[in-house]
């Protein structure tokens, strides 16, 4: 288990900011989840759960999640989850459990880039940008290719709500396991995107608009994912072979593009 | 560091480390229903309500509960009472181990959603694990509860 000196909860962004970069063994606290599971030794945890960041809201033009909205609150919020035709649902809703649910994060899932998270790869199918204390906005898709450090404070999370649709599926072994596997696909405003996560590696995304160009069809998606498998890069862990997840990927890919063009339900 | 909080409706302090769990600071002030089942914030059993939303108090800073309200199975006896001995009927509880985990989400799910399907109460109990029974029992048991109580509001008229 990891241990922790000091706690902390600051009052203001600027507070928290100072906090972390004060120091590389302080660490942002969010949902805490895998406390025992994870090792090291923080000097101060600087728990984010005073700066409001828990809400989630929905203008016009986009949904603007704070860094510190639970999975749970974007699993049921009804706008999300209309915008993404279910698709939200389905990537939240096999992750561990309604408690555990309740306690990660939208910035935690986000800001870990873990490999195997849902999270991750459904927000890099769609219009997504990430808001850095101090840095402003960037792409989702920038930000996840960044190193980690301790130093930077999510603060928001912008999806915009660029006209399409998306479609998402995992596998996994057991309902509330780990992904061997997850995909999204989307067309949004023209552009067509596929997102594979869990390959065990953070999410890889592929432009297939000019693949796409002709439109989707049946044909079309049958040649786009026998060429994902060949380019998303698989490995080998206890869940699944490199060559299983590259079978898996031809798979998800057809089904999710199928959903994505109109003539298929994803299954 | 002191922390004070709402535990069953009652005011309580404490002195803890800055890396104390939850459920270990529960289970000093008495309340043995929160158990550790896995360390892995997977199985459920350590569930207790933070501010009425059930949460894994394995994964909870008691830190982070300081200023909050925190509930366990001991202060919610009576609304348990309602279902568990349909749970009992149908034999779901073999150990018995995964029992105060389910109660509790069973509870939360309820308060959510007073007339879930069955499908509904499988994913809202998905992170409640059993080694024992397969989970047919339990459904059965919510299921005759819920019944139960349909049957008791047209007795009623309502």
């Amino acid at each position: 288990m990891m241990t922790i000196q000091n706690y902390v909860r600051p009052q203001t962004l600027e507070q928290a900011y100072e906090l972390l970069s004060k120091n590389r063994r302080n660490r942002a606290v969010a949902g805490m989840l895998w406390l025992r599971l994870t090792g090291g030794s923080i000097q101060t945890a600087v728990d984010l759960c005073d700066l409001g960041l828990d809400t989630m809201e929905e203008t016009d033009d986009a949904f603007v999640i704070g860094a510190m909205t639970p999975l749970r609150k974007l699993e049921l919020a009804p706008g999300f989850a209309a915008y993404t035709g279910g698709a939200a649902a389905r990537a939240l809703g096999d992750i561990v459990g309604v408690q555990f649910r309740n306690l990660a994060t939208v910035g935690g899932s986000v800001f870990g880039r873990f490999g195997f998270s849902d999270v991750l790869t459904l927000l890099l199918a769609l219009d997504t940008e990430v808001e850095l204390y101090g840095a402003g906005r960037m792409p989702l898709a920038e930000f996840a290719e960044l190193p980690q450090t301790t130093r930077d404070l999510l603060v928001r999370i912008y999806v915009k709500k660029t006209p399409g649709n998306v479609a998402y599926r995992a596998v996994r072994i057991a309902r509330t396991d780990f992904p061997v596997l997850t995909c999204a696909a989307s067309r949004l405003d023209g552009k067509v995107r596929l997102c594979v996560g869990a390959r065990p590696g953070k999410a890889m995304v592929l432009d297939l608009t000019e693949a796409a160009a002709g439109g989707l069809t049946p044909d079309t998606v049958k040649s786009l994912a026998e060429e994902a498998a060949k380019q998303i890069l698989t490995g080998s862990n206890s869940r699944g072979s490199a060559a299983y997840r590259s079978h898996l990927v031809r798979v998800l890919a057809e089904r999710t593009l199928s959903q994505v063009g109109g003539f298929g339900n994803g299954d | 560091m002191e922390i004070k909080l709402k535990l069953n409706g009652k005011a309580v302090a404490g002195s803890v480390e800055a890396d104390t769990p939850l459920i270990d600071f529960l289970r000093q002030k008495g309340c043995y229903s929160v158990k550790c089942g896995c360390d892995t914030s997977n199985c459920g059993l350590c569930t207790v309500f933070l501010d009425d939303v059930p949460v894994l108090s394995c994964s909870v800073l008691a830190a982070r509960a300081d200023g909050h309200a925190v509930t366990t199975l001991e202060g919610l006896q009576e609304e348990a009472a309602d279902f568990v001995g349909f749970i009992a009927d149908q034999g779901a509880d073999q150990c018995g181990f995964c029992n105060p985990g389910f109660v509790m989400n069973t509870i939360a799910l309820l308060r959510e959603n007073p007339d879930p399907t069955d499908d509904e109460i499988r994913a809202y109990l998905a992170g409640n694990l059993c080694r024992c029974s397969g989970y047919e029992g339990q459904l059965r048991g919510i299921r005759a509860y819920l019944d139960s109580r349909k049957g008791k509001g047209a007795q009623n008229g309502n």
